[in-house]
C-alpha cells in the first residue's frame, strides 16, 4: 500500500522534552478520514498517511425559502439570491426550498487551506516568534523548511514566508543541505543523509550500541538522546580513577545530569568510564571522546573542589547561614524554616537523632556543592553529616528526608528519616497553605501535591501512628485526603468504591485506613459480599424513605422466624469482627426481606424494625460504608 | 595553533565579512555582553542592526581566587547581535566554527534547549546552549523581550564563552595556560585581577559605602528617568547617560550580593528597583527612536 501524504515541518531544534506531547497533537490531524502516523526528530515534524480521497463527494443542500404565502415575487427573489431559477424550487410543506448540488472539493485544496493552521495550532509549553513581530507566527522555533506533498503533488502553503515544496534538509553536518524527495523515498534519503527519521529507531540504536559499550542505561536519559539526536552514535570515554573517590552519587550526576552520559559500572560499583551518545556517525579520530574527556574532568576537578571547600565549615556550623536562604518571599528564611520542622519532629515523637537531622537537614543549600548541583540537596547534606562523624541514624536521615520524590520512590528508610521527611513535607503544607499558597488545576509552583502525596506514603508505608486530623485541619485536610484516595487507588490498586466505603466512616489514622481496605478488598471476592452490601444499602434507603433516626428496639416485640433469626445471629457478631463472618449474615438477611414487611400496619412494630435495621447496620459500619460499595446490581441501573 | 586574540580577530573578521559593525568593549562594568548598550537598547525597535564585539563581563560571585582553572570573576564574551535575524542564522554561526578551525565534521554538535532571562533587565529569549563534543561553547538566544518591551524585529544574539572556545582549540585544562598571544600566558595577563578582585569582591568591599553608592545612582538614574518627559528637544536627551546609571546600580547589586550583603528579604526588592530603571530606560529610549524616526 502506497503512502499518499507526507507532511514535514523542518524546524531549528527542538527542545526533547516536547516533542512527544506535539506528535500527539499531530496524530490527531485531520486527514479526512485517513489516519495520521507520525514522527520526528529535533529538526522536523513528521506526519504521513495513506488512503486520503482525490476529492470530497458532492452533496446535495437543501436551503429554505420563504413561505408559499409570501407569493411569487418573494420566491423569484429567493432563487435569484441563491443563484437559481425560481422554476428550480419545490414546494415543502408551507414553504418553498431549493436543492442545491454542491460540488466536492479537491482535497488538495482543502489541505492547502488547512494545514497551516493545523501547524501552528499545536500546542507548546513555550513559544515564540522570529519573523514578522507581534503579527508573525508563533511556533516552539522557527520553521525553515516545509514539505507538503500529496501524491507527490506539492500542496502550496505558506508560514512566515517559508514556502511548502519538496525539498527537505539532511543532517547538519553530515547530510545535504538541500534533498529532492518523493513519498517514496523520503525516509531512505534522509536515511541517506544521515538522518533516522523513526524515534524507535535511533533509539534502538542508542540502547544497543550503549550496552555493547557497558553503559548503564536510563530510560529517562535514553528518551532524552532519542530526541536530541538525528543519528545518534555511543562512544565510551574514561576518567582518572583517582575521582572514584568521590561519591558515586556526586559522579553520577555530574555524568548523568550535566553531561547526559550514561555511567558504567563494573562488579563493584562505578567504573572509570561513562558512555556518551553523539549526534553524528562516528569518532574516527577520538577527538569527541577527548573532548568528553576534558569536559568531565574539569567538572569533576570542579566538584573536588566544592566537597573541599565546603568540609571547611560544617553543617553543624552552618544553621545560622540559613537565615540567608529565602524559603519563600512571604515564607522568610530556611532558618525559620528549620526551626519550625525541629519543633515538629519534637511534636511527633522524634527522639534526639531525628532532631538533629531536622537541624542540619537544609545547611546543605549553603554548601558550594548544592548550589552547583541542586538536585543533589539531601544527598550531599546527608554525605558530609556522614563525613563529619555524626551518628548513622542522623547523617542517613538527612540524606532520604527529601523521599520519596515520586510515586515509585521509597519511603526513608530509617524512622529518623520517616519521622523528619514527613515534618519537613508538612511544614512546607502548612506554611505554605497558611498564606494561600493553595494548589489550583495544573498550578502547584510549590510542588505541594508532592509534598501531601509524600507525606501520605511516609504515614501509610511507615505505618505511623497519628491521627491525620492531627496533623492536618481545614482545607489542608480535605487536600490531604484527596491524596490518601489518590494513593490507595492509583499506588495501592484498591477499587474506588472500597476506598470511598473505608473513607466514608472516617479516617484516624492511615495505618488503620490501609488495615480496614485489606479487610474489605479480601472479603470482595466472596460469594455473600456484594449482594450483602446491596441489601444494606437497601436498608440504609429504607431508613432514608422513613426518617428513621434513632429508636429504642424491644426484642420481646420481635416476630419468632426470619426476624428474631436475623437479631439472634448479628447480635451474636463482634462489632469489629471480621467481615467474612458478616457476610455470612447474607442468607438470614435476604429471608428477612423476602417474609417480613418492615413497613407494618402497626407503628410500634415498624419503629422497632427500623430500630433493628439501624442496630445492625451501625454495628457492621465501623470497618467501611457497605451502601458505598457498587454492586452489580447497581451497574445494571 | 591559534593564540586567544587569534581566534578573537578570527571571529571578528567573519562577522565584519557578514556585515557586522565591529564594536570595542564597553567602558562601564557589565555582568554579561547582553547588557552593553549595543545590545540592549540596540534591539528595541524598529532599526535593523548587526554588531559583534568582546565584552569582558564581570560576575564578582564567580571569582575564586584564581585557583579554579575555569571559572573566572571576570571572563571574555563574543557578542554577536543580528537584527533582524537572518534565516541561515545556524549555518552562519555553523560558518564562524569553521572560520576558527573547528572541523565539524570531525566533533559533535548539539543545540540544547536552554532559554535566557534578566529579571533585573526585563528581558528574556528561548534559545539554546550549543554543546561541543559535551562542551557549551555558544548562548544562542532569541530576544523576545527586552526592558518588558515586545521586539518588533526578532535578533538573534550569539555569545560566545572565548576562554572556554580557545582552551578547547589549544588543549589545555586551565584557562590560565592557555595562549594570549604567541608566548604570553593567559595567567600573565589576567591572573592578577582574578585574585585582587576575588579578595576585594569577598573581603574587602565596604558594605556600607556599596549601598550608598547603589542609592545615589538610583537617584541620577530616577531624576533623568524623571526628566524626560518635560524636556522639549528629545533628541538631545541623555538617555544613554541614564542607562549607564542603571548599569552602575546592576553592578554594584552583584558585588553586594557576592558579599553576601543582600537579605532575603531585601534580594527580590533590590531586583526589582534596578528592574524598574531598566524598564524606564528601555521606556524612554524606545520614545526617543520614534521621534528622532518621526
Amino acid at each position: 500500500m502506497s503512502l499518499d501524504f507526507l507532511l514535514e515541518i523542518g524546524t531549528e531544534e527542538i527542545p526533547h522534552w516536547m516533542i512527544p506531547g506535539a506528535l500527539a497533537q499531530l496524530a490527531k490531524m485531520d486527514l479526512l478520514g485517513a489516519t495520521p502516523s507520525v514522527d520526528a526528530t529535533p529538526r522536523r515534524l513528521v506526519v504521513r498517511a495513506q488512503g486520503l480521497p482525490e476529492r470530497t463527494p458532492d452533496f446535495e443542500q437543501v436551503v429554505k425559502g420563504p413561505p408559499i404565502t409570501a407569493g411569487d415575487k418573494a420566491a423569484e427573489g429567493f432563487a435569484k439570491k441563491q443563484g437559481a431559477d425560481a422554476s428550480a424550487l419545490r414546494k415543502a410543506g408551507n414553504y418553498y426550498e431549493l436543492v442545491k448540488k454542491v460540488s466536492g472539493r479537491a482535497v488538495q485544496d482543502i489541505l492547502a487551506e488547512s494545514l497551516p493552521a493545523a501547524i501552528l495550532g499545536i500546542q507548546w509549553p513555550k513559544t515564540m516568534f522570529w519573523t514578522g513581530g507581534k503579527n508573525g507566527p508563533r511556533f516552539i522555533r522557527p520553521i525553515r523548511w516545509i514539505v507538503a506533498l500529496l501524491r507527490d503533488q506539492v500542496i502550496p502553503i505558506e508560514i512566515g514566508g517559508v514556502r511548502s515544496g519538496n525539498i527537505t534538509r539532511g543532517h547538519r553536518i553530515l547530510g545535504a543541505s538541500s534533498i529532492p524527495v518523493t513519498i517514496a523515498n523520503y525516509e531512505s534519503e534522509l536515511r541517506k543523509n544521515f538522518v533516522i527519521l523513526a524515534a524507535h529507531e535511533r533509539r534502538h540504536k542508542i540502547e544497543k550500541e550503549g550496552a555493547a559499550l557497558g553503559a548503564k542505561l536510563d530510560g529517562d536519559l535514553v528518551e532524552t538522546l532519542t530526541y536530541i539526536t538525528e543519528f545518534p552514535t555511543a562512544i565510551k570515554g574514561d576518567f582518572d580513577p583517582a575521582y572514584l573517590a568521590l561519591p558515586a552519587e556526586v559522579l553520577t550526576t555530574v555524568m548523568r545530569h550535566h553531561q547526559k552520559y550514561f555511567s558504567v559500572e563494573d562488579g563493584i560499583g562505578l567504573a572509570p568510564n561513562f558512555v556518551a551518545v553523539m549526534n553524528t556517525a562516528g569518532d574516527p579520530e577520538g577527538l569527541v571522546k577527548h573532548g568528553n574527556e576534558r569536559v568531565l574532568k574539569a567538572r569533576f576537578n570542579d566538584a573536588r573542589f566544592f566537597w573541599n571547600v565546603d568540609q571547611a565549615k560544617k553543617l553543624a556550623d552552618r544553621v545560622d547561614d540559613l537565615a540567608k536562604v529565602t524559603f519563600q518571599a512571604k515564607l522568610g528564611s530556611y532558618k525559620e524554616k528549620t526551626d519550625r520542622v525541629v519543633e515538629l519532629v519534637k511534636e511527633l515523637g522524634g527522639g534526639a537523632d531525628a532532631q538533629r537531622a531536622a537541624l542540619l537537614a537544609k545547611c546543605d543549600l549553603t554548601t558550594e556543592m548544592v548550589k552547583e548541583f541542586t538536585d543533589l540537596q539531601g544527598v550531599v547534606g546527608g554525605l558530609y553529616a556522614k563525613a563529619q562523624g555524626e551518628p548513622e541514624a542522623v547523617y542517613r536521615a538527612i540524606y532520604e528526608h527529601y523521599q520519596p520524590l515520586s510515586m515509585e520512590d521509597s519511603i526513608p528508610s530509617t524512622r529518623e528519616g520517616q519521622i523528619v521527611a514527613l515534618a519537613d513535607k508538612l511544614d512546607t503544607l502548612r506554611s505554605c497553605f497558611g498564606i494561600g499558597l493553595v494548589p489550583t488545576g495544573s498550578k502547584d509552583p510549590f510542588a505541594l501535591r508532592r509534598a501531601a502525596q509524600g507525606a501520605v506514603k511516609i504515614l501509610v508505608e511507615a505505618g505511623l501512628d497519628y491521627k491525620l486530623d492531627s496533623l492536618a485541619q481545614g482545607e489542608l485536610y480535605a487536600f490531604l485526603l484527596e491524596r490518601v484516595q489518590h494513593y490507595f487507588r492509583e499506588v495501592r490498586g484498591f477499587k474506588y468504591d472500597e476506598v470511598n466505603a473505608v473513607l466514608k466512616v472516617g479516617v484516624s489514622t492511615l495505618k488503620d485506613v490501609e488495615e480496614r481496605l485489606q479487610h474489605v478488598s479480601r472479603v470482595r471476592p466472596t460469594p455473600n459480599f456484594e449482594p450483602l452490601a446491596a441489601s444494606f444499602k437497601r436498608i440504609n434507603n429504607i431508613l432514608k424513605q422513613a426518617n428513621f433516626t434513632q429508636g429504642v428496639m424491644h426484642a420481646e416485640l420481635l416476630e419468632d422466624g426470619p426476624e428474631k433469626e436475623l437479631y439472634e445471629a448479628y447480635t451474636k457478631l463482634p462489632a469489629n469482627g471480621p467481615l467474612e463472618d458478616v457476610a455470612e449474615l447474607r442468607p438470614l438477611v435476604d429471608r428477612f426481606f423476602d417474609k417480613i414487611m418492615v413497613n407494618a400496619p402497626d407503628p410500634k412494630i415498624r419503629e422497632n424494625r427500623l430500630s433493628m435495621l439501624s442496630d445492625m447496620l451501625r454495628k457492621f459500619s465501623s470497618i467501611a460504608d457497605f451502601s458505598e460499595i457498587v454492586t452489580s446490581g447497581d451497574q445494571k441501573l | 595553533m591559534d593564540t586567544f586574540q587569534d581566534t578573537v580577530f578570527k571571529l571578528k573578521r567573519y562577522w565584519a565579512d557578514r556585515g557586522a559593525i565591529i564594536q570595542e568593549p564597553y567602558d562601564v562594568e557589565v555582568g554579561a555582553g547582553t547588557m552593553c548598550p549595543e545590545t540592549f537598547l540596540r534591539v528595541l525597535g524598529p532599526k535593523p542592526y548587526r554588531v559583534a564585539y568582546v565584552q569582558p563581563s564581570r560576575r564578582p560571585a564567580d571569582g575564586r581566587y584564581g585557583e579554579n582553572p575555569n571559572r573566572l570573576y571576570k571572563h571574555q564574551q563574543l557578542q554577536v547581535i543580528l537584527k533582524p535575524t537572518p534565516d541561515d542564522v545556524i549555518d552562519q554561526y555553523l560558518g564562524s566554527l569553521k572560520a576558527i578551525g573547528i572541523d565539524l565534521s570531525k566533533h559533535d554538535i548539539k543545540f540544547e534547549e536552554d532559554n535566557w532571562e534578566a529579571p533585573t533587565l526585563g528581558a528574556w529569549g528561548v534559545g539554546w546552549q550549543v554543546m561541543l563534543d559535551g562542551l557549551e561553547i555558544t548562548q544562542f538566544t532569541y530576544f523576545q523581550q527586552c526592558g518588558g518591551l515586545d521586539l518588533d524585529l526578532v535578533p538573534a544574539e550569539i555569545t560566545y564563552g572565548l576562554e572556554r572556545i580557545s582552551a578547547f582549540l589549544q588543549g589545555v585544562d586551565s584557562v590560565y595556560d592557555m595562549e594570549w598571544a604567541a608566548g604570553v600566558k593567559y595567567s600573565e595577563v589576567r591572573l592578577a585581577d582574578e585574585v585582587q578582585f576575588s579578595v576585594y569582591n569577598f573581603e574587602m568591599a565596604n558594605v556600607d559605602r556599596l549601598w550608598r553608592l547603589l542609592a545615589e545612582h538610583e537617584a541620577e538614574c530616577k531624576e533623568l528617568l524623571a526628566g524626560y518627559d518635560r524636556y522639549p528637544e528629545k533628541r538631545r536627551y541623555p538617555v544613554l547617560a541614564t542607562y549607564e546609571q542603571v548599569l552602575k546600580c546592576s553592578h554594584l547589586f552583584n558585588l553586594l550580593d557576592a558579599r553576601g550583603a543582600i537579605s532575603v528579604t531585601e534580594r527580590v526588592g533590590v531586583i526589582k528597583r534596578v528592574r524598574d530603571l531598566a524598564v524606564g530606560t528601555a521606556k524612554i529610549w524606545a520614545d526617543q527612536q520614534q521621534q528622532e524616526a518621526a
